[in-house]
Order: C-alpha cells, then sequence, then structure tokens
C-alpha cells in the first residue's frame, strides 16, 4: 500500500512552528498532522481553503487529493477509501452538508471512521454563501434519517481549528464513526497565530484493526482485540477479511438482515451506546468565572468570543456572570448542563441562528433555571456590548 | 471448454456462505452474471483477496453480497464515487462495481460520467434491465420509448439512454454490450475489461420477467429472453445491412440493439498519473531538503 | 452427467430453453420450495457443452464429463440425488 504517510516529512512540509494563519488553513493543517491520507472535497465558501491547502500540500507527503463531482461524491469517496484502510476527511459548508446527509448516515452505520470539517454558513438553500453563521449544529445531530448519535467538535479560535481537526481524527478511529469538525465561517476565515506541534508533541489514536482468525472474525459486534469495546476491530479491505460492508441493517456478520426486528435493534443500540457510554468521558467544557455565577453564556464556536468579552464586561460592573463553552457539542454533554443549571438563574444562549443548541440545552436543564437564546442573524457575530445587555436583564 | 470451474465449485470457492439463494426472481438474469464474473476470475487466474467489489441500490446492486470477496454495498448510484476512494487509497485493489441501469444512470449519471472522464482503472458491470426492478417497475432513463412502467402507465415519453454510448463518448478505456444469455462473450468481456487500464464499462442487458416483462407483454420467462435475442444485433453486422442491405433488411434491424465490444484502447489510468505526480513532488521536496 | 442441487433451482427453466439439443426436461420432482425441477430426458443427445450450467442464475447445475467405458459411447447419465437413476 501507498499510503504510509511519513509524519516527519508532513511536518517539514508545514514549516515554521508559529505561524499566522486562516482557520480552514489549520483544519488542513491539522487533518495532515493527524495523518490523512485521501481527500476529496467539492468547492464551497466558506470551506474551500481546506481543499485548497489539501489540494497543495496532501500529494507531497504522499496522499491523495481528489476534488469530487460534488459533496456526494466527497463523502462516498471518503469512505471508500477509509475502508482501504487511511485516515479520511472531507470539508464543506451548509449546502454541501445537506447533500452528504445519505452518505454521513451510511458512515454511521457501516462505522466508517472519517472527518468532515463544516465550515458553517446559514441557509435555508444558498443563504448567505460569503458570510459565516451556525446553520448546521442540529443537522448534524439529526440530519440523517433513523437513529444515530453525532460526535462534532467546535473550535472557537485558529489554534482549536488545528488542535480539534486533530482530535476530531482520533475520536473518529477510536469510534469508528464519522465526526463532524463544526467550524463555523468567522474561524474559518479568521487570521491567528498558531503554534504547530511537532510530531512527538501529539497524540494519534490509530485504528484498531482486525487481528483474529479469518474465520472467527465477528464484523459487527464488539471488538475481538479489546474486549469490553463495543467498537469492532476494522477489517480493511485487502487484508484477506473478505468483509461484506452494507448500508442495510445487518447482523454480526454482516449480512442484510432488514426484516430482523431483534438484529435491527441490536445494532442500533450498539451503534448509539458505543458513543453514549462515553458522554461524560466526551464531555470538555471550558469555564469561565462560574464559581459564583448567577447568569451564564452557555457557548460554542466563534460567539464564544464576544461572549466571553461580555462575562468580563458584566463582571468589572459587579455581575455574577459567567460562561460554559462547549468544545464537544455531540454526544451533548447532559450531566455539564444540568450541573450548571442547577447552580445558576439563567442560561442565556448566544447562537448565531435563531436557536439550535438552545433546545438540548433546555432539554437537559433543571427546571427551575430559565433558559433563553439570544439570536443573531444575517452573517454578523454578536457584539460583546449586546450580549451584555443580555447579562444585565439576566442578573 | 470441458476444464472449466463447475458451479459446484464456484459454490465453494466463490460464493458468500449463508448468503443463497439470491434475492432475484424466478427468470431474472441478474444471477447469470454472477456467474460469468466468477468464470473471467477463475481465467484470469485472480485472487479474491486482491479484489474489491462496489454497489449502489437495487437489485443488481445486491451481487457483491453473494460474493466472498471484500465488498461494499452502498447508497444509491453513488458506487462509482465510493470505488473511487477505494482506488484511491490502494490502488493495487481491483475494483468492481455492479451496478443498475437506474443505479448508474438515473441517480448515478453524474458519478459514472466523471469516473469515466478521470478514467479511474476500475471495472463497471451495469446490468440493464430498461427498468426500476428492485422498487416494482418505474421507468428509467434506459427504458425504451413506449414502455409501460408504473410511472409511465400510458407509455413512456422520454428518450432513452444508450449507456454503451455514453461510456464511448466520454473516452472510457473499454465498452461491450452483451445481451446475459450468451456466456462466452460476457466472460471475455469481463476478463478484457478488468486487464485493461482505467475505465471499463461491461453492459449486460439482463431480463427482468417480474418488473418489465409482464408490464410490457413480453410474455413469460422464455418469451422474454428470446425477445433480447431477436432485438439485439451484432455491431458490424448491423453497419453492413445499414450500409449494403435490402431496405428490408434494414427495416428490420434499424430498431434492434446493436451488440458487441464498442471500444478497447489504452489509456493511462487516473491513479498511475497521479503515483507519478507523487513521486516527482516528492523527489523536488527531497532535493530542496537535502533528504527527509 | 448433469448434477442439480435441487433446493437451489427456482425453476425458471431457462436451462431447459435454452439447451441446444433440447436434452432437458421438466421433472416430476419437487424442490423443498415445491419448484419441480429439470432433469435429463431418458434419451437425450447432451454433448456437455455445459451452456445450462453458465446460464443457471442461482448456481445449480453442474455439468460432469462422462466417463466412457473402453470402446463403448454411452448417453448421459441422470443422477438423482447423486445417486445414478438411470
Ligand atoms: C436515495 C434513494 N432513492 C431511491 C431509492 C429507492 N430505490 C431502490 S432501488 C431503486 C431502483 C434501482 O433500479 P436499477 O438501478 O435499475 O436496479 P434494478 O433493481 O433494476 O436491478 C430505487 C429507486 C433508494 N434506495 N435511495
Ligand atoms: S425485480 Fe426484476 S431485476 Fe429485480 S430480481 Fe426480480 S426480475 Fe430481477
Ligand atoms: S450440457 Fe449442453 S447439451 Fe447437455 S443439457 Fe446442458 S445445455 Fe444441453
Ligand atoms: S436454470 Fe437453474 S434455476 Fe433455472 S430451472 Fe434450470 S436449474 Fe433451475
Ligand atoms: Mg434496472
Amino acid at each position: 500500500m501507498r499510503y504510509e504517510l511519513d509524519p516527519v516529512r508532513v511536518r517539514k512540509i508545514l514549516g515554521n512552528k508559529k505561524q499566522f494563519i486562516m482557520g480552514d488553513m489549520a483544519i488542513a493543517y491539522g487533518g495532515l498532522l493527524a495523518g490523512v491520507g485521501f481527500f476529496g472535497g467539492y468547492p464551497i465558501t466558506p470551506a474551500s481553503e481546506v481543499a485548497e491547502g489539501m489540494a497543495r500540500m496532501l500529494p507531497r507527503a504522499g496522499g491523495t487529493f481528489i476534488q469530487m463531482e460534488d459533496e456526494i461524491a466527497s463523502m462516498a469517496a471518503i469512505i471508500g477509501a477509509a475502508w482501504s484502510g487511511t485516515k479520511t476527511m472531507t470539508a464543506t459548508s451548509g449546502p454541501g452538508f445537506s447533500l452528504m446527509m445519505e452518505n454521513y448516515g451510511y458512515a454511521i452505520m457501516t462505522e466508517t471512521p472519517c472527518v468532515i470539517a463544516n465550515v458553517q454558513r446559514t441557509g435555508p438553500s444558498t443563504g448567505q454563501p460569503t458570510q459565516g453563521a451556525q446553520g448546521d449544529m442540529l443537522q448534524t445531530r439529526w440530519g440523517s434519517h433513523g437513529d444515530m448519535m453525532a460526535i462534532a467538535l467546535c473550535p472557537s479560535t485558529v489554534q482549536e481549528c488545528l488542535d480539534m481537526t486533530i482530535e476530531s481524527f482520533n475520536l473518529s478511529e477510536k469510534y469508528r464513526h464519522p465526526v463532524v469538525l463544526l467550524a463555523d465561517g468567522e474561524v474559518g476565515h479568521l487570521r491567528e497565530k498558531v503554534v504547530i506541534p511537532d510530531v512527538d508533541e501529539m497524540e494519534l489514536f490509530e485504528r484498531i484493526e482486525a487481528t483474529v482468525d479469518k474465520d472467527k472474525f465477528i464484523p459487527y459486534s464488539e471488538s475481538q482485540t479489546n474486549p469490553g469495546s463495543k467498537v469492532p476491530d476494522f477489517p480493511t479491505f485487502g487484508s484477506g477479511y473478505r468483509s461484506y460492508v452494507t448500508g442495510l441493517t445487518h447482523n454480526d456478520m454482516g449480512f442484510p438482515a432488514t426484516d430482523k426486528q431483534p438484529d435491527h435493534e441490536r445494532l442500533i443500540n450498539r451503534l448509539v451506546s458505543k458513543i453514549t457510554d462515553d458522554r461524560e468521558k466526551l464531555t470538555d467544557v471550558e469555564e469561565i468565572e462560574l464559581e459564583d455565577a448567577e447568569v451564564v453564556f452557555v457557548t460554542y464556536g466563534a460567539s464564544a468570543r464576544p461572549a466571553e468579552s461580555a462575562v468580563r464586561m458584566a463582571r468589572a460592573k459587579g455581575i455574577k456572570a459567567g460562561m460554559l463553552r462547549l468544545k464537544l457539542v455531540w454526544p451533548f454533554p447532559e450531566k455539564a448542563i444540568y450541573d450548571l443549571s442547577k447552580k445558576v438563574n439563567k442560561i442565556i444562549v448566544p447562537e448565531m441562528s435563531l436557536g439550535q443548541m438552545v433546545h438540548p440545552i433546555r432539554e437537559f436543564a433543571a427546571k427551575d433555571c430559565e433558559v433563553i437564546v439570544a439570536p443573531k442573524v444575517g452573517g454578523v457575530m454578536h457584539l460583546p456590548v449586546e450580549l451584555l445587555e443580555y447579562l444585565e436583564e439576566g442578573a | 471448454m470441458a476444464d472449466m470451474i463447475s458451479q459446484a465449485e464456484m459454490r465453494e470457492k466463490y460464493l458468500r456462505k449463508g448468503m443463497l439463494p439470491t434475492i432475484f426472481c424466478n427468470g431474472c438474469g441478474h444471477g447469470s452474471s454472477l456467474d460469468y464474473t466468477f468464470r473471467a476470475i477463475e481465467e484470469l487466474g485472480l485472487d479474491l483477496d486482491d479484489i474489491v467489489f462496489a454497489s449502489g441500490i437495487g437489485c443488481s446492486s445486491r451481487i457483491p453480497g453473494y460474493i466472498n470477496a471484500d465488498g461494499l454495498h452502498t447508497t444509491h448510484g453513488r458506487s462509482l464515487a465510493f470505488a473511487t476512494g477505494v482506488k484511491a487509497a490502494n490502488p493495487d485493489l481491483n475494483v468492481v462495481v455492479f451496478s443498475g441501469d437506474g443505479d448508474a444512470t438515473g441517480i448515478g449519471g453524474n458519478h459514472f460520467i466523471h469516473a469515466a472522464r478521470r478514467n479511474i482503472d476500475m471495472t463497471v458491470i451495469i446490468l440493464n434491465n430498461f427498468i426500476y426492478g428492485m422498487t416494482g417497475g418505474q421507468v428509467a432513463p434506459t427504458s425504451p420509448k413506449g414502455t409501460i412502467a408504473t410511472t409511465a402507465p400510458y407509455g413512456n415519453l422520454e428518450g432513452a439512454f444508450d449507456i454503451s454510448e455514453l461510456a464511448k463518448s466520454l473516452g472510457a478505456a473499454y465498452v461491450a454490450r452483451w445481451p446475459v444469455f450468451y456466456p462466452q462473450q460476457p466472460i471475455k468481456s469481463i476478463k478484457d475489461a478488468i486487464s485493461t487500464r482505467g475505465f471499463s464499462l461491461v453492459e449486460l442487458m439482463s431480463p427482468c420477467p417480474t418488473a418489465y416483462g409482464r408490464r410490457n407483454k413480453l410474455g413469460n420467462i422464455k418469451n422474454l429472453w428470446d425477445w433480447y435475442e431477436n432485438n439485439s444485433v451484432l455491431a458490424e453486422e448491423y453497419d453492413k445491412i445499414m450500409n449494403y442491405g435490402t431496405d428490408e433488411e434494414k427495416a428490420a434491424t434499424i430498431n434492434k440493439i446493436k451488440i458487441g465490444v464498442f471500444q478497447h484502447t489504452e489509456k493511462v489510468g487516473f491513479f498511475e498519473a497521479y503515483e507519478e505526480q507523487i513521486k516527482n513532488l516528492m523527489a523536488n521536496d527531497d532535493k530542496k531538503w537535502g533528504g527527509v | 452427467m448433469i448434477e442439480i442441487l435441487d433446493d437451489w433451482c427456482k425453476g425458471c427453466e431457462i436451462c431447459v430453453n435454452r439447451c441446444p439439443v433440447q436434452a432437458l426436461e421438466i421433472s416430476e420432482i419437487m424442490n423443498k420450495k415445491g419448484v419441480r425441477v429439470p432433469r435429463l430426458k431418458a434419451v437425450n443427445k447432451c454433448y456437455q457443452c455445459r451452456l445450462c450450467e453458465q446460464l443457471c442464475p442461482d448456481f445449480a447445475i453442474t455439468v460432469t464429463k462422462e466417463e466412457k467405458e473402453e470402446g463403448e459411447e454411452k448417453e448421459c447419465k441422470l443422477i438423482i440425488g447423486g445417486v445414478c437413476a438411470d
């Protein structure tokens, strides 16, 4: 196989340790550092720079970049490439993400590790192509038909674009699940300083491949090399396991079992619980001024930036304000939200939409804690003073 | 001929245990294509461990499930895009895609033309039954004018795709069309398609008695299979008749479906070219850096 | 000889219809799906061309070469369940 990417070569291609780059480029850097061997994508603002970066750097590293004919094909190609044994990635924005939905579900059903960077904008339809927004927070969780779980991370800085892309790969390999990096057009096009990790400064999770005897291998059940794990070992194409991968409901052996209720129930429950069992382990939040806070923001992505400024301004005015930033939005950090809601009077959710994450937050907040959205639509970020008003009202 | 592998041997060597009998209806032509593919692989001396079979959705797309090899049964119409990824990440694998006429030229038409245009090194076997079989006989982009389908109850008014003609004009390296009931030609074509560098298409006309034959009054299984025989003509024969035949001969031939090998060329496959580009880029960097 | 894996046969009769010498016929034997399966005719001109085998969409047919005994030309045998029945 060609795709033994040399991490030392990759690091050399990226160049200086400290650079001033755009969020999209940091996503491409993160993918390369994680060891991506195949990138398939289709141009779309504000995500095109990820593909452009990959087109320039990936072949130099020994990997393959293809500009596919559309996002459906991009998503399909990265799934196919993953089965040939490499780490794979695509990047897109709202309309493209909508087109990927069917194959996103296919990746979930077939337990295919891969990463989708979604540099979000708004809609419906074409919306505001050149403006950032946070339009796909719920589509990521609920967009595919049927029962599913999502894993998604939200970077608020360019450095996080890089770090969280690496983390996305680690999670996708660990859980054999498509992981979505939910950036927004704001961070995607922001230029900031990043520090690029060296090879020995990164922790990479590598896919657990099937090693048991070929006639004892069970492709869609608990791991046979990692006892207790609900994530089956990966039978890379060409390695002799002769596995059948299908989006149909299948039994443990991978055979279609479309009319077998118990098989479907067992499969779906495992696909979801392999992730939700680790919900609290996966929870990743940043707490700002929460010790004595009474009114707080729960934020994510670019909106965390003006929100943090607003908290500082409120504190200067003596308001007991705080903020919880969700770095991982799916699986939803249910306990962190519940615990927070027991301590504070009011949760305000600044979102670059009319309100998406406010819904799960309200669902898991204790009933006597008020939860409201602070919406901002039209492709601009909240101003700190606007958000300050919410804190003043809530205090 | 007598040394050819038998179906009894194929059941052991090539069929995935526990998956048969196939879901195909009685009299469906799809199963025969599976037999031909095995014979082609056997004659080429290929190892199933080195082949990945991909497919989309439809009766035809169920084929990889019956083969004891790596199989990727994907979403409707998208198999060629999936297969492009499979090949990209391991160009040493032989990639064979099974698709239906609806899968490949309806919902998947865009992927079909781009895989051919890119000259992705893969073999695509399309089982063309002129209809959406699996969903119960809706009109397909390949249904001839006048076809009665559940979604064309008064007769199809649309023009039909000629899949082989389309692939040929896209510059596919290998293009052939055969009815499923002549074993030798399809077997040879599948062998040639797999051996040819770049994008290869084998279109097999496969009778669908359930969703096409019955509704279009083509009679029982026997009559439907005979219909294909009586309504196809070797491409060379067709040209001869059109050039030199009598008016009667021409009239009897003009509406027949041309069969044969339509294109057979050698072109550098996409991933061969890509590999070359990678090699040059790496050599450049090595020179610049004086080694990694 | 023609061996037929009766339970895999769907009864399409493609083998019967396409045999160039009409050597096969639908028999009285029913498989477990209730399909009457084909057999060689008692008198037949099967020359083991193997067309029926290649066409069978369900991998049910195997044509094996007739063992010819010294000096005598034998007709094809009809095999049921592996037992010679002609
Ligand atoms: C996105 C999507 N749309 C529609 C379907 C329903 N569907 C399943 S098979 C099929 C038609 C397949 O026709 P064809 O490719 O010609 O295969 P055949 O069954 O005739 O062999 C359709 C429309 C689907 N599975 N997915
Ligand atoms: S519906 Fe048609 S294509 Fe599908 S299995 Fe039946 S005969 Fe074959
Ligand atoms: S081997 Fe040939 S001749 Fe004999 S039964 Fe089959 S098709 Fe007929
Ligand atoms: S071709 Fe096969 S399935 Fe059809 S009748 Fe003959 S033996 Fe049975
Ligand atoms: Mg069809």
